[in-house]
């Protein structure tokens, strides 16, 4: 792969590559930028969502998916998470010289499978190449928009005691896929990334539930990092029920094996809802009739600490007193019934030694 | 094992009545003691983590106070120690391999963490034998692999460092504190500031240790002791066995951990630790000094101590205590994480000042992490 410095080679693999995996005629004008017509904007109190990500993750290719889908899934699911339905994505690759040309080919073409699945379509696009040693064989960039119609307004801040909070599906499918496949490492679960678009899922659980707080992806920091956000955004405390949190048995060795925190594993096609009581059945049965949510679950509620910082909940035996550092956090509700901290992750995880 | 199995060792039913017959013993022996607090240890830090995790503690009479011994690995690596894994990083044309967990433990100015981000070419593997893999397919490179641990690791790295010599991989050698846990546990049931009543002995290292190292507690010292799994029935199960004997008063080692530990551990394992190694003297952080506590390489395997081959101790710079930090004491059960006063201000697993914080089987990250009302 030659230097991308706009010359005939490289036109000629953006033709080749790009074009034949997922080409459209907006993205085939020829022109700098993509001109697009969203008329259902033109009604008020639509609104515009934007989005932008990029991947680097090695291997680029695990099991259940690979860096192109992860690229279409990520910002998907972050437009989603607003309450957008996702239109359109831009892509944009680095290349380090000499990355396979065959190995691009199936990235692009599973860019274009998730995009099908997805229902958005890849307008723009850019490619640099840089040296050799300079890139670590493919980075990509992905912004997207969507559209969010009159009436939507989701936000964390809008969490209340009561609430329930729910899990798409099974947690740290995608984590624990990356760690056995990354190469040094001899232990390999029968696990498979989650990566999918969750754009449907969140409108159908909007139309079942429309008075849903607000949903999160719990990517990178897991379901740990995305609950104390949200704890943190509302002045509350996300109580998780242990027993009720979905998770592959496979997974759950893994995490034992490895001294791995399964709230900390990243997911790449779950979806975290916080849905107000009266509601909460209606939207467990919409994401459980979605393909990417058969088995979602009720995990826990939204709770609150008193001015005393003690902790009243029907789902407790018996009143907590918590402490200053647990104030505003995820707490889990273990399988004996005692409470405890859901940390958040720092550094990265690390195995341990025995 | 079987999943179904394995989740019903962490079984409500079954932990509701080890909690129901944990109480009415506990209430027998306040009887007799005079509702004197029982001190009992767990002394491995993945006990240390169950605990914490499932809230446990929690379910227990006010009398039983649970405290956390020095068997997590990282944490009792004395400071001198992990500056000669630094000095070691520092050697031109070298790879360090190590364990995930040594990356962020502190030295006297620096982490192993921070010397990768500085350039220095640290692997994190799983297994030694990962690290001589490495060696043997790039051998103008010299590999260093950095071993701590108690006997649950030694025997790997002895069979690594034995297939090293026999397949002649020359650029491979082991950066070694390997630490034995009985020693310890010796030193500590003679420490006077430790009021040891029962200990919870660890699961792993005794499927090769089995139950002959620790009997002297139960002999010498009058401490019962138990081996227990790392699942919540488990850990109850071990409790509810230490305060029968101590009803009984007929202190005793037993196995609570049947489907893992076998009474004369694994006499092969412990075969190859002693073709490789043999029994010296060892720094511990907190404990200090114990004879006999640690295995270096025999005169035989002397060529794969990277502390020799380097000269590793003549590049080491002095050894800085890290200030205000009290993990001896937490790791010699004097005191709780929680009653350091750098814990949850000046020491957090972001910022950790002592290794107990830093790794995820020390007590004050353990702590830290899980645990409410602390």
């Amino acid at each position: 792969m030659a230097h991308g410095s706009g010359g005939t080679q490289m036109s000629s693999l953006i033709r080749d590559v790009f074009t034949s995996a997922y080409g459209n005629e907006l993205l085939l004008t020829g022109d700098d930028a993509a001109v697009l017509e969203i008329t259902a904007l033109q009604e008020p109190g639509a609104r515009l969502a934007f989005s932008t990500d990029s991947y680097v993750v090695t291997p680029h290719f695990f099991a259940g998916g690979d860096i192109g889908r992860l690229a279409v899934c990520g910002t998907v699911n972050d437009l989603a998470t607003s309450g957008a339905q996702p239109l359109y994505l831009s892509l944009g690759f680095i290349l380090e010289e000499g990355f396979e040309l065959d190995s691009l080919r199936r990235i692009t073409a599973s860019i274009a499978a998730a995009a099908q699945e997805a229902g958005v379509r890849i307008v723009t696009g850019d490619t640099k190449v840089v040296e050799r040693g300079k890139g670590d064989g493919i980075y990509i960039n992905s912004s997207g928009v969507g559209l969010i119609a009159p009436g939507v307004a989701l936000s964390g801040r809008s969490c209340l005691p009561g609430d329930t909070i729910l899990l798409s599906g099974t947690l740290g499918d995608h984590g624990i896929t990356i760690v056995s496949a990354r190469e040094g490492l001899r232990f390999e679960a029968p696990v498979e990334s989650d990566a999918a678009p969750l754009g449907e899922l969140v409108q159908a659980v909007l139309a079942a539930a429309p008075r849903t707080r607000c949903f999160r992806d719990p990517t990178r920091g897991g379901l740990a990092s995305t609950l104390n956000e949200l704890a943190q955004q509302s002045h509350t405390c996300m109580l998780v029920d242990e027993d009720a949190v979905p998770v592959q048995d496979a997974v759950r060795g893994a995490c034992d094996l490895l001294g791995y925190d399964l709230y900390h594993l990243a997911n790449e096609g779950k979806m975290v809802a916080i849905v107000p009581p009266e509601q909460a059945e209606d939207a467990l049965a919409a994401l459980r009739h979605n393909r990417y949510g058969e088995e979602a679950a009720i995990i826990g509620t939204v709770t609150a600490a008193d001015e005393q910082g003690l902790l009243h909940s029907p789902e407790l035996p018996r009143t907590q007193e918590l402490p200053r550092t647990a104030v505003a956090r995820a707490l889990v509700r273990t399988a004996l019934g005692t409470l405890r901290i859901m940390d958040v992750l720092t550094g990265e995880q690390l195995p341990r030694i025995c | 094992m079987d999943r179904a199995l394995l989740d019903r060792f962490k079984d409500p039913e079954l932990s509701r009545g080890l909690v129901a017959r944990i109480f009415k013993l506990s209430e027998e022996l306040d009887g007799t003691r005079g509702r004197t607090p029982l001190n009992i240890m767990e002394v491995c830090g993945t006990h240390t983590v169950a605990i914490a995790r499932s809230g446990l503690a929690g379910l227990l009479p006010e009398s039983i106070r649970l405290i956390s011994g020095p068997g997590c690995p990282v944490c009792v690596t004395a400071n001198s120690s992990i500056d000669h894994v630094i000095a070691a990083s520092r050697l031109p044309d070298v790879v360090l391999t190590t364990f995930g967990d040594m990356m962020r433990v502190p030295g006297s100015s620096t982490s192993l963490q921070e010397r990768r981000a500085e350039g220095a070419r640290v692997e994190v593997v799983y297994s030694p034998l990962d690290a001589l893999e490495l060696a043997a397919r790039s051998p103008e490179q010299q590999y260093i692999f950095v071993a701590v641990g108690f006997e649950t690791t030694t025997p790997l790295v002895a069979a690594t460092i034995k297939r090293a010599a026999s397949a002649g991989v020359d650029n491979f050698s082991v950066l070694s504190s390997q630490k034995r846990v009985a020693p310890a546990l010796d030193a500590l049931a003679h420490d006077p500031d430790v009021a040891l009543d029962a200990l919870i002995l660890p699961g792993h290292v005794s499927t090769i240790l089995g139950v002959a190292p620790y009997r002297f507690l139960a002999e010498q010292y009058g401490i019962p002791g138990v081996i227990a799994g790392f699942e919540p029935v488990d850990l109850l199960l071990a409790l509810a066995e230490l305060l029968e004997q101590l009803v009984q008063q007929r202190p005793r080692i037993e196995i609570a951990y049947g489907r893992a530990v076998h009474e004369h551990g694994n006499e092969q394992a412990r075969a190859v630790i002693d073709e490789v190694f043999e029994v010296a003297d060892a720094t511990w952080r907190g404990l200090g000094p114990i004879p006999r506590s640690g295995h270096v390489l025999r005169r035989e395997y002397a060529r794969f101590d990277a502390l020799q081959r380097f000269d590793i101790a003549s590049r080491t710079e002095p050894t800085v205590e890290p200030r205000g930090c009290r993990c001896g004491d937490v790791l010699r059960g004097v005191i709780t994480p929680g009653e350091c006063s750098l814990f949850g201000t000046a020491c957090t697993p972001v910022n950790p000042v002592g290794p107990c914080m830093v790794s995820g089987e020390g007590s004050c990250a353990a702590w830290y992490r899980y645990k409410l009302g602390a």
